[in-house]
């Protein structure tokens, strides 16, 4: 594996599901290509995709920044939108604030955040109401 | 099994382009809940559901699905389509109900 460190970027917009699934499946590649041990990508790419989803369903835009050296892979998003009141709350399996439109495209179960926490090996999730929320996703990849 | 073994064997419509249809089977997941998807299922499982948009194949792909069934005659979007096509994972369509076609499959995969 390379010993340089990798910085990748990506735009995310609010609402725009067509677009979702783009940096999870580049992130993929990428760590495929290092050979990362391949359930560590997996877990990786759920927990991705997922706080991908959220700020599309949720947030105007974000950003997410994605950092791998040789030991992890550090994914931070951050967005702007109504942020979250009660993190406690979001992160019960089965809560949801999703809109009905995001429920009948099979989002918004209140599944999305147990899978990140149960995906990633450190899950730190901020959040300002009315500014943002920022969730930082840390996969090692040799335990 | 492959998917094409299974399409013959039911008489699955192949919706998509005929690519990925050698993917095997390694088992199968019935759920409309794109999270609990992504959650649980395992690479090579055939996802049977009624989401017809693209974010079924995002999450195929991510999986490594073997291929998505969609029941009761639903058609997929053009996009979802699309991306099936670029994935090679195949989207195969039935008039069954999910219940039959799960059923169905699950006794062809454990015989």
């Amino acid at each position: 594996m390379t010993t340089e460190k990798m910085h990748f970027e990506y735009p995310v917009e609010g609402g725009n599901f067509s677009a979702a699934g783009f940096p999870s499946s580049q992130v993929k590649k990428t760590l495929k290509q290092l050979n990362v041990d391949g359930n560590v990508i997996k877990r990786t790419v759920v927990a991705l995709y997922e706080a991908e989803v959220n700020i599309v369903a949720h947030a105007f835009k974000g950003v997410i920044a994605v950092d791998i050296d040789t030991e992890k892979i550090h994914i931070r998003l951050t967005d702007e939108g109504p942020g979250i009141p009660d993190i406690k709350k979001a992160m019960e399996i089965g809560y949801s604030t999703a809109t009905p439109e995001v429920r009948e495209m099979g989002f918004g179960a209140g599944m999305g955040l147990s899978n990140m926490k149960t995906n990633a090996d450190s899950l730190v999730i901020t959040s300002e109401v009315g500014k943002g929320t920022i969730v930082e996703i840390i996969n090692y990849f040799h335990k | 099994m492959t998917v094409s073994e299974l399409v013959t064997k039911l008489g699955l419509n192949v919706l998509s382009d005929e690519t990925g249809l050698e993917r095997q089977i390694t088992g199968g997941y019935t759920s409309d809940l794109l999270s609990d998807v992504m959650g649980h299922a395992n690479a090579g499982k055939i996802w049977i559901t009624l989401q017809t948009h693209k974010n079924v194949m995002a999450i195929a792909s991510l999986k490594e699905l073997a291929a998505v069934v969609l029941v009761k005659g639903y058609q997929p979007e053009a996009d979802m389509l699309a991306q099936s096509n670029i994935e090679e994972i195949p989207v195969l369509g039935t008039a069954e109900e999910a219940f039959e076609i799960s059923g169905q499959i699950y006794k062809l995969l454990n015989d």
